[in-house]
């Protein structure tokens, strides 16, 4: 009884995961430029990895795969964000503009780019 | 800071009495001195480190929570068939002034819905936000000041 409801809420959890990780390679497909974009790799990509590693510590059971695969999610969420802001501001200062479509951008008023 | 040691420490110590270095018995181990720690909370001067780990707790919580949001938010605007966006740039006026703190904002941010930061101005007054809606930049500085800023200075000032 037990195990058949873990198999199943892993099971739920690696559809929900895999659902996020193909959202956020549309997103990657259909969005505008590099800053919106990052926006669907950073939160729907850490969201859906992040699932599906959980599903793998609660399918696999044994302490070894568990505490691995809890760390895993753990880095996901540390260097997901970090990843994602440097490569914005890589982009910024390299001078990728906003898309035509943004209505503000602030930075442009206070930074100078050499 | 030296309480949460000595409850590493105690948990440690339950694991080595019990025989088993497990990940399931070691996180046993921390809850019971954590229980131990609190029956003796007015002796030790702990009643502020019970206090703290609360707010840090409901500050991985309210993480926890807004990532789900924000992956699901993310998920609702690139599946509508008409996207309809209004990105931009806005700078967010910090009050945060540890290094580390600000790193926590800006990460907390990354992962929040339809906000991503970007950079730190130099003086670290500013912090540029790109958010995918910007059409109010100032509901949005208001939520950060409201929520994540003010829970981190609870959780570490």
């Amino acid at each position: 009884m037990m195990a058949s409801l873990l198999t199943l809420v892993s099971a739920a959890l690696v559809v929900i995961g895999a659902f996020f990780a193909l959202v956020a390679s549309i997103g990657l497909l259909r969005l505008p430029d590099v800053y919106t974009r990052m926006h669907a790799a950073s939160k729907a990509g850490t969201m859906g990895s992040g699932l599906l590693l959980i599903a793998l510590a609660i399918h696999a059971g044994d302490t070894g795969t568990m505490s691995r695969a809890l760390a895993g999610v753990v880095f996901f969420l540390l260097t997901a964000p970090i990843s994602a802001h440097l490569l914005a501001k890589a982009a910024y200062s390299v001078g990728y503009r906003l898309d035509a479509i943004s209505v503000r951008d602030e930075m442009a008023e206070n930074v100078t780019n050499d | 800071m030296s309480l949460f040691l000595i409850n590493v420490l105690l948990a440690l110590a339950w694991a080595a009495v019990t025989g088993s270095f497990t990940f399931l018995n070691l996180a046993f181990g921390f809850v019971l001195a954590t229980g131990a720690l609190s029956l003796i909370r007015e002796q030790v001067g702990s009643v502020g480190y019970f206090s703290r780990a609360r707010r840090v707790i409901s500050l991985m919580l309210l993480f926890v929570y807004e990532l789900i949001l924000s992956a699901w938010k993310v998920a609702v605007l690139v599946l509508t068939p008409r996207m309809d966006l209004k990105p931009g740039i806005f700078a967010y006026p910090l009050k945060l002034d540890r290094d580390f703190e600000i790193t926590l904002l800006a990460n907390l941010i990354t992962l929040t819905p339809g906000t991503l930061s970007v950079d730190v101005s130099d003086d670290r007054r500013f912090l540029y936000v790109h958010a995918i809606d910007c059409s109010d930049p100032d509901s949005i500085r208001r939520d950060i000041a409201e929520g994540f800023e003010r829970k981190i200075m609870e959780a570490f000032h």
